[in-house]
């Protein structure tokens, strides 16, 4: 008879530890710091790496056990929606357009989250640190991807969508996502973890996963809501990773308390503006809707917030400078930004309509101090102009701000008829913001925000034609060249909803005429 | 405050008045929000500053029920948020006017659509 052989396994703690850490050494050859110098410049004193808590506790085999079921499930749903015609399902085609706004402003920052992340994976000096942004950096890639895959089917059958990452960079209101990550993952190692994992994923995400994803539902849309699902165990353990880092930074030292307080305000405001887009596809783009922007304000910011906040003042740290300015503009923003888009839609890949008037009594009912005050005589009035073949179209580019690359659309506090202008002077050169914040956030780095590629004044300078392009040639029309360089098929991909193609294709496809499916 | 960085941290301003080719000019209506945000326009330094109301400004604003009841000797402007008397005889330049100055004007008893600043 065999001797009995005693497997010697490894516990789940010893086991992750062993699988992490373990593989961490101290270098000779080379000196730690020069090794590892981005996680020093920034001013924050790390004591003691080991204190780090990790918060995913996962091994990459386990990892990757994870996440190929999950991918299973997913690209089942996502073969099955397109072979059963999923896209005829979705409550009507004004609802691609929120898919459009996604695709376009929304994936191609998990590419920059996965790039964000990588780096941060190679700088920090404790390992702990190091393996969790490593495991995100993964997440974003497969987000990034799983994404593309599961909108890539309504690319066959409606227009605007066949572009993403092209115009990304270059399309004029793309500059606010792609601007924002790029401010983060230029930042050191902590300013982007406090930028992306803490101020965005967990002060902000919610507002951003659970409109769209519950839209999807709501809207008829299963391929997206199985995408969500899909990521939403993800992006839990993205959260802890964000308040894992902020509570590190202030336990480990306390002369880091102000840097990432500073950070805090920045990435909070930062994090607020580039909202605005999901704010005005929740009041706007659904045709079901699921709740107002300001009710999911109120839930997920004002509410949560108030909690998170009361935690960590045991630490020092202070609810975010525009805090109460965000408040106030939940009343706001969304309207502002669609009436925005309305006037700008030659030049935007997407549809935009007028509220239908039901949905202009809800838009009242949601908002009842401001919508009739502000903002239904511009609607009216443009119904009526519309009425008289008169689609309002803006032809003249906007001002943006320099600082989150909006056009200047935002009202002071306090008083929504009345426009935000704030401007800095540097080195004999003006800039201009939409609010006090953008504007501090310029002053306290200004040798960043000059570099601002802001989409107006590249046309005004004439690097938004392709190469080749003669603008002294007789005839040259800017706007249709530049339309030209960021890949959009004029007439199927801009303007208004109710002339486009996509409403006219899906009238047929579901066997109605046009004028019938918006009845 | 500046940026921490790794290492020399010097770049060119992307928005110098040498990258366009005329000055650029902001402009804002107030109490027009049909108009969403102010509108960036390249202007030449000579253009005169009676210009902006009689040539410019109506193809963006032209198709305000408002626009055609301006009286321009009436406007009230504002550079940079403090009121300023520009003379429209004289130009862009001679007005001041520098390359990403904002300027705004306020139509006295033009309050938009029905009063609503809309």
């Amino acid at each position: 008879m065999d001797t009995p052989v005693i497997k010697k396994k490894l516990g789940l703690k010893d086991r992750y530890a062993a699988m992490t850490r373990d593989l961490a050494w101290d270098t000779t050859y080379q000196p730690m710091e020069k090794v590892f110098p981005y996680d020093k410049y920034e001013g924050i004193k790390i004591h003691d790496w080991d204190k780090w808590e990790d918060p995913f506790r996962l091994t990459m085999d386990a990892y990757w056990k994870y996440q190929g079921e999950k991918e299973k499930k997913l690209y089942a749903v996502i073969e099955a929606f397109a072979q059963n015609n999923g896209q005829l399902g979705v409550t009507d085609a004004r609802y691609i357009n929120a898919l459009k706004l996604f695709l376009t402003g929304v994936t191609p920052l998990e590419y920059y989250a996965y790039r964000g992340f990588a780096h941060a994976g190679r700088q920090f000096t404790g390992a702990g640190a190091r393996v969790a942004c490593q495991m995100q950096s993964i997440d974003e890639l497969r987000h990034y991807q799983t994404e593309t895959h599961a909108l890539s089917h309504y690319n066959k059958y409606f227009n605007g969508l066949h572009s993403p990452q092209h115009m990304f960079d270059r399309v004029w209101y793309l500059s606010v996502p792609k601007s924002f990550f790029e401010d983060a993952y230029t930042g050191g190692p902590f300013e982007f973890l406090t930028a992306v994992s803490f101020s965005f994923e967990y002060v902000l995400t919610n507002l951003l996963f659970v409109p769209f994803m519950s839209g999807a539902a709501h809207n008829g849309d299963m391929s997206t809501v199985t995408f969500g699902f899909s990521a939403q165990s993800d992006e839990s353990r993205h959260m802890t990773l964000g308040i894992e880092c902020i509570k590190f930074m202030l336990e480990q030292d306390p002369g880091n308390v102000p840097i990432v307080q500073g950070w805090i305000d920045k990435w909070f405001w930062r994090g607020y503006r580039l909202l605005t887009i999901v704010a005005m596809m929740q009041d706007y783009m659904l045709p079901k809707r699921v709740m107002s922007w300001r009710e999911s304000w109120e839930m997920y910011v004002e509410e949560n917030g108030e909690a998170l906040f009361k935690d960590l003042a045991r630490y020092g740290i202070r609810k975010p400078k525009g805090w109460i300015q965000a408040c106030e503009g939940k009343d706001h923003i969304s309207h502002q930004a669609w009436a925005t888009f309305y006037q700008y839609n030659g030049a935007a890949p997407f549809h935009t309509w007028i509220p239908k008037e039901e949905e202009m009594a809800w838009l009242s009912e949601k908002y009842p101090e401001t919508f009739d005050k502000y903002y239904r005589p511009r609607w009216n009035h443009w119904r009526d102009q519309a009425a008289e073949g008169k689609r309002f179209y803006n032809m003249t580019l906007p001002m943006l701000c320099t600082t989150c690359q909006i056009p200047m659309l935002f009202t002071e506090q306090g008083d929504a008829t009345k426009i935000a202008y704030r401007e800095s002077d540097y080195f004999g050169n003006k800039y201009h913001f939409c609010s006090d914040h953008c504007k501090e956030i310029f002053d306290n780095e200004p040798e960043k925000y000059i570099q601002s590629w802001l989409p107006v004044q590249q046309i005004y300078q004439g690097n938004c034609f392709k190469p080749g392009t003669d603008p002294t040639a007789e005839g040259f029309d800017p706007l249709l060249a530049v339309l030209d360089y960021y890949h959009m098929n004029v007439g199927r991909d801009n303007f208004d909803f109710e002339a486009s193609e996509d409403k006219k294709n899906f009238a047929a496809w579901n066997g109605d005429s046009a004028e019938g499916a918006t009845k | 405050m500046s940026v921490k960085a790794i290492g020399t941290y010097n770049f060119p301003s992307k928005d110098v008045r040498e990258n366009f080719p005329a000055p650029l000019l902001f402009i804002g209506w107030e109490d027009h929000l049909v108009f969403s945000a102010p509108i960036a326009l390249p202007l030449p330094a000579d253009t005169p500053f009676g210009a902006l109301g009689a040539a410019v400004l109506p193809g963006t604003y032209g198709s305000h029920p408002d626009f055609a009841r301006i009286d321009w000797a009436a406007v009230e402007w504002t550079k940079s948020g403090k009121p300023w008397k520009p003379d429209p005889a004289k130009s862009l330049a001679d007005n001041g006017l520098q390359h990403k100055d904002v300027i705004r004007f306020r139509t006295p008893g033009l309050n938009g659509l029905n009063g609503s600043c809309n």
